[in-house]
């Protein structure tokens, strides 16, 4: 964890101000705008927002996967995979990275699984590409994978199909596909939003033991904070296409610097908390449309701090000395924070 | 096929009064149709014989996993869906079975909000088509004031009153959530069952729905009948927990003790499974072997014993019985004494 925030070891991806914009008929939209930020090894990084916010669009522009002739990325977008840009990288490269060194799992494990191939096969389609093994070595490889995603008896599931398989199930299914050639990164998108809280609890156990063995490095998207902090090391909260803050967890959740990255947490209902029944704190109004964006700060509108300034310019996502992130004109100190939640 | 085991009915107590709603030994199955003549092959047995009251002006909270039948029990005891046996009795009446005239005035003080306020919309109707509809039906107020009193409701859960003219689609996702419970508010209705309301809204949307739901339920002392599979929104918001396993109550209890005093080994592994918004107290999640078994063919004895950390023999074969404890607690669970 304390390896992880320290900015000096090489990363293992380096996103510098991706920004992806569609074609729509409302005209151009830019979904998100100057994303900038590092992946170390071995390290798991949460990417935070509300609905809207540009998590999922980041991810996919990573991968290259969002529809190509609809898609717009920025000129001095940069992501920067083991020495080269793989926004400059044509389609064949990105095909040997995608599931190979960047692997990828997604919301909803149904509509991932092809529902007319059976488990095995899918999972060997993926060696097939990648690997020169044979055909005996990629179904033992198979088996061998179902069985560290703790399915049980994995001889008999491989001839399965995913309609036979619990939502649970598909998703070990999911990341058994994703980490079968022992990608240096794994995009996990939402990996556990449709599932329930105690498969929830198995699939987050099983991710990570297998990134202690495996020392993958790890983007989790997720709207959950409770996720976050329980396996993020660092968080990157967005808002409205723009990344607001980068911090370690510990930083978000004991010192956030930005508005909104406190507001957000304060809105969440606390366990076990002294303010059961009554009224939760809110943050006022609705996300920006992204056709319609504020001058200033994106957040202004529903900031409770915003100032003339913050309407008028948009900050900076500006580094301080500890390597935090913050794109803020007055960023939160800790009496100020305190002083909001009443703990003075 | 096991037999719905009898649970004794709570003594409604707790409160002054008689509960507004008793539900007793509420049984669902769903037909399962197969084969070449379409036959019944078999049942879904979405609830088990679950019995509970809810006094006036309280806040049930029914937690549980996809597929345990929570909300299958909040649509049956408002009668949108008809139980196979078991009874309701709202204000001591019992409507089990009444007629679908007699139910009118049951149906105006019991109303729902759905978890997708989309498809529970119509998207041909504006606002205020939509809110006139079931305000003239049930003759709320007299035809010359309803204009006003719809201005008053879409005020009331906090939009302006210049949507009246929209369609649903024009809003989002909270806003449309908001208008759900101006239909539901709409007929001045005592009993709510808000099923899953802020699941499909964003975390500082759910904040404002939750408020919203909180300051309405005070203001017009509605009873409400909250389903959600989220524990900490059902803590924070309710007074009183029910957690249900595969169409069984397996525990009831005050939602101010669920930490202190849960005594199924379901309800504390949901509680140990959340992650906690802290992260200097994570903690080894509680991660339960298993899925939840197929309510197609329930498993004989505890549903629950093929995941229990606690299981016994005796598990495997008889089914526990609700038992009372202090505090209005009642647990099924052989190895709870």
């Amino acid at each position: 964890m304390n390896a992880s925030t320290n900015s000096t070891a090489a990363p293992v991806l380096s996103v510098r101000n991706l920004t992806t914009s569609f074609r729509t008929d409302m005209g151009i939209v830019t979904a998100i705008d100057g994303v900038s930020f590092d992946l170390a090894a071995g390290e798991t990084l949460g990417i935070v927002g509300e609905s809207g916010c540009g998590k999922t669009v980041t991810s996919k522009s990573i991968m290259r996967l969002l529809p190509e002739h609809l898609t717009i990325y920025g000129p001095d977008s940069k992501v920067m995979f083991e020495g080269s840009d793989l926004m400059k990288a044509n389609e064949r490269t990105m095909r040997r990275v995608r599931g190979d060194k960047i692997a990828m799992i997604f919301q909803e494990p149904m509509t991932s699984l092809n529902p007319v191939f059976r488990i095995g096969w899918q999972l060997e389609e993926a060696l097939k590409y990648h690997t020169d093994l044979n055909r005996s070595e990629r179904r033992e490889r198979a088996i061998e994978m179902l069985r560290l995603v703790e399915i049980p008896n994995p001889e008999h599931r491989v001839r399965e199909y995913p309609h036979q398989l619990s939502g649970g199930m598909r998703q070990r299914v999911m990341i058994a596909i994703a980490l079968c050639c022992e990608p240096s990164i794994l995009i996990a998108d939402e990996p556990t939003t449709a599932l329930d809280v105690t498969i929830q609890a198995q699939i987050l156990d099983l991710m990570a033991s297998l990134k202690k063995k495996l020392n993958t490095a790890i983007m989790l998207i997720t709207h959950d904070l409770g996720v976050i902090a329980q396996v993020c090391d660092r968080v990157l909260v967005m808002y409205a296409g723009r990344v607001i803050e980068d911090a370690s967890v510990h930083d978000i959740f004991y010192r956030p610097q930005h508005p909104y990255t406190q507001a957000l947490l304060e809105s969440i209902p606390r366990s076990g908390g002294k303010e059961r029944g009554k009224r939760l704190p809110t943050i006022e109004g609705m996300v920006p449309s992204l056709h319609e964006l504020p001058s200033g700060c994106r957040f202004s509108e529903r900031c409770r701090y915003c100032e003339d300034r913050c309407v008028q310019e948009e900050p900076d996502l500006l580094r301080a000395e500890d390597g935090r992130r913050v794109r803020c004109h007055f960023p939160l100190s800790a009496d100020r924070t305190a002083a909001a939640r009443g703990e003075t | 096929m096991t037999q719905p085991v009898a649970q004794p009915l709570l003594t409604p107590d707790r409160t002054n009064g008689q509960p507004l709603l008793i539900v007793e030994n509420l049984v669902k199955h769903f037909p399962v149709r197969g084969g070449v003549f379409n036959r019944v092959v078999g049942h879904v047995h979405a609830v088990n014989g679950v019995s509970f009251s809810i006094n006036r002006g309280e806040t049930i909270g029914v937690v549980g996993e996809s597929g345990c039948g929570k909300s299958t029990l909040g649509k049956c005891v408002i009668r949108l869906q008809p139980c196979t046996s078991g009874k309701i009795l709202y204000e001591g009446a019992d409507i089990t079975s009444l007629s679908h005239a007699d139910m009118m005035p049951y149906r105006r003080k019991m109303q729902i909000i759905f978890q997708d306020p989309y498809s529970s919309l119509n998207p041909r109707l504006t606002v205020n088509a939509l809110l006139r509809e079931a305000i003239k039906f049930h003759h709320i107020v007299p035809t010359s004031e309803i204009n006003d009193y719809i201005v008053h409701l879409i005020e009331t859960v906090g939009l302006r009153p210049d949507v009246r003219s929209k369609f649903p689609h024009e809003f989002s996702g909270g806003q449309r959530q908001r208008l759900g419970i101006a239909r539901a508010l709409a007929v001045k209705p005592e009993f709510i069952v808000a099923d899953e309301p802020v699941s499909a809204l964003d975390v500082s949307i759910q904040a404002q729905v939750l408020n919203l739901l909180m300051d309405l339920k005070d203001k017009f002392g509605l009873t409400l009948l909250f389903v959600s599979h989220d524990l900490k929104v059902i803590e924070h918001f309710c007074d009183r927990v029910l957690v249900m396993y595969l169409g069984n109550l397996v525990e009831e209890l005050r939602c101010d003790k669920l930490h202190d005093e849960a005594l199924h080994p379901y309800t504390t592994a949901l509680l140990g499974a959340n992650p906690i918004n802290d992260p200097d107290q994570r903690r080894p999640l509680v991660v339960l072997e298993g899925d939840v078994p197929s309510p197609f063919n329930p498993p004989i004895g505890c549903a629950f014993a093929g995941r229990c950390p606690k299981v016994m023999e005796r598990c495997r074969h008889e089914m526990p019985p609700l038992e009372s404890k202090d505090h209005g607690q009642r647990v099924a669970c052989w190895a709870v004494d």
